[in-house]
């Protein structure tokens, strides 16, 4: 038992994947070996650091934790789907400006958990917020400037009504 | 960290899941949200020949209201729990629980069918599912049956879910209109599960008696249990500091409290004191 291989098939930030794989491949290391998109960190490796948060279907999850026969037909968002240089998410801008990181090790995974939130809660006080960023860990920040820079981000995509914006072929 | 290899099967239906549990024969997995799972998978101290995958079965994922009952779907992640309508408005302990569980990526993808089902000791649901007289509900190879917490779950990890079968959904009774609830929780910080966490369904009648009470405790030993010490002090008498206070030093009375390497026995049934009666002050102040 468990030779079977699996296709499946993601749309990651925007564009139409099909793979074959393991059904115990997990969805993190998919992204990165299959697929190249590095920007996914593995921190802890046991779910708690939150390092490896990605978005399906729109909700932030630890890609960790998944397998990627459990994400088969979903929509995956990483850190490169949400801008890139020179067209930066409203994120990644209030990231950049409120000194929102040090290493940058957390960083794809806190953004994207924060992106997740705001889907979920465009509006969010301080504290919800940090109840929202439960699931990340910073070794670095002190998390205070996260804080101030996801709050600036809400404001920012409250204004522009920005919604993720997906990027195309180019980054993949 | 790699887990073993496995096969893997999606379902579309229960009827399906039983088919292939019957014929996976004892090497089959139920996966639901993956987040118990997966974990111990990674960790190799599961190694199930295959997992058969029911998290897409649209009839589990239904919330109604059946007389006085609610019955939540298996399949509803804590997410979908907190932020249900039907939910918030006649159970709101329940949504109040699970909005505490884990993270929020953790609920977004975690199921209350899965929280029950894997009866992890340390779980926040149980003490929701106590209070609210929860009823279990599976179907299996003989049909339908519904058993209540104290029968479906009986030790850490350890369930009286009958082979091959599916916990279907969670029925939870709607307590009278005149009661108020609580869920308060005290959490490990590193991991976000409870060291301990008490629920309270409790109220008041007309001339300030305590004329309902259930009290139920997770976290603090191997399965959650019902207060009920605690709840018969309560019942019947005028609502006051001094009977919360006296109520609840009987606490730890119903548990088997655990001694472990997190804490010793005595700080968690201290835990358990301290706690309940903060809990019964928000809800009876
Ligand atoms: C980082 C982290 C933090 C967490 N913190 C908390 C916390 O604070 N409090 C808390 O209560 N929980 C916590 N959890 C656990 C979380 O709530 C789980 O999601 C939940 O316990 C299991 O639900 P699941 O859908 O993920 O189940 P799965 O992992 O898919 O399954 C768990 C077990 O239940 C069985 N099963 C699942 N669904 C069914 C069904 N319908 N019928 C029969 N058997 C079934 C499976 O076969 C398996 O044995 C945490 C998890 C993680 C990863």
């Amino acid at each position: 038992m468990g030779n079977e291989k699996v296709n499946v098939t993601v749309k990651i930030n925007g564009n139409e994947k099909r793979a074959e794989v393991e059904p115990r491949t997990l969805l993190a290391h998919f992204i990165r070996d299959n697929l190249g998109l590095t920007g996914t960190h593995i921190g802890c490796d046991t779910s708690q650091c939150g390092a490896c948060t990605v978005l399906v279907d729109g909700q932030a999850v630890k890609s960790c934790t998944l397998l990627t026969v459990q994400a088969d037909g979903s929509e995956i968002t990483t850190v490169e789907g949400l801008g890139q240089v020179g067209n930066l998410h409203p994120m990644q801008q209030s990231f950049w400006e409120k000194h929102g990181l040090q290493c940058g090790y957390c960083t794809p995974g806190v953004m994207m958990a924060a992106v997740g939130l705001l889907q979920q809660n465009p509006n969010p006080s301080d504290e919800e917020i940090r109840e929202g960023l439960e699931g990340v860990i910073c070794r670095c920040t002190g998390y205070q400037f996260i804080v101030d820079a996801v709050k600036h981000a809400a404001q920012l995509m409250r204004e522009t009504e920005a919604e993720v914006q997906l990027v195309g072929e180019e980054r993949l | 960290m790699i887990p073993s290899k496995f096969d893997y099967v999606r379902v579309n239906s229960i009827d399906e899941a039983i088919q292939q549990l019957q014929q996976l024969n004892g090497e089959g997995k139920l996966i639901a949200g993956g987040h118990s799972l997966v974990p111990l998978l990674k960790f190799r101290l599961t190694e199930p020949g295959a997992l058969i995958d029911i998290s897409r079965i649209a009839e589990l994922k239904e919330v109604r209201k059946e007389g006085n009952r609610i019955v939540v779907g298996a399949l509803n992640t804590h997410f979908q729990v907190a932020n249900n309508q039907i939910v918030k408005e006649h159970i709101p302990v329940l949504a109040e629980t699970v909005r505490q569980i884990g993270d929020i990526q953790v609920r977004n993808r975690g199921t209350i069918g899965g929280n029950i089902a894997h009866a992890d000791p340390a779980a926040d649901l149980p003490a929701a599912a106590h209070v609210l007289d929860a009823k279990i509900m599976i179907q299996g190879e003989d049909g339908a049956e519904t058993m209540d917490m104290e029968s479906f779950v009986i030790g850490p990890l350890i369930t009286m879910l009958p082979e091959n079968s599916v916990l279907t959904a969670i029925s939870f009774t709607i307590p009278p209109s005149h009661t108020k609830s609580a869920y308060l929780k005290f959490s490990h910080p590193a991991s976000g599960y409870p060291v301990i966490g008490v629920a309270v369904v409790a109220g008041v009648d007309e001339n300030n008696m305590i004329d309902y009470a259930k009290v139920a405790i997770t976290g603090v030993g191997d399965v959650a249990y019902r207060a009920t010490a605690v709840e018969e002090k309560l019942l019947g008498q005028e609502l006051s500091e001094t009977v919360i206070k006296e109520a609840s030093q009987y606490a730890a009375e119903d548990g088997e409290i655990a001694n472990d390497l997190f804490s010793s026995e005595e700080y968690r049934r201290n835990l358990c004191k301290v706690y309940t009666e903060r809990a019964l002050k928000a809800v009876l102040f």
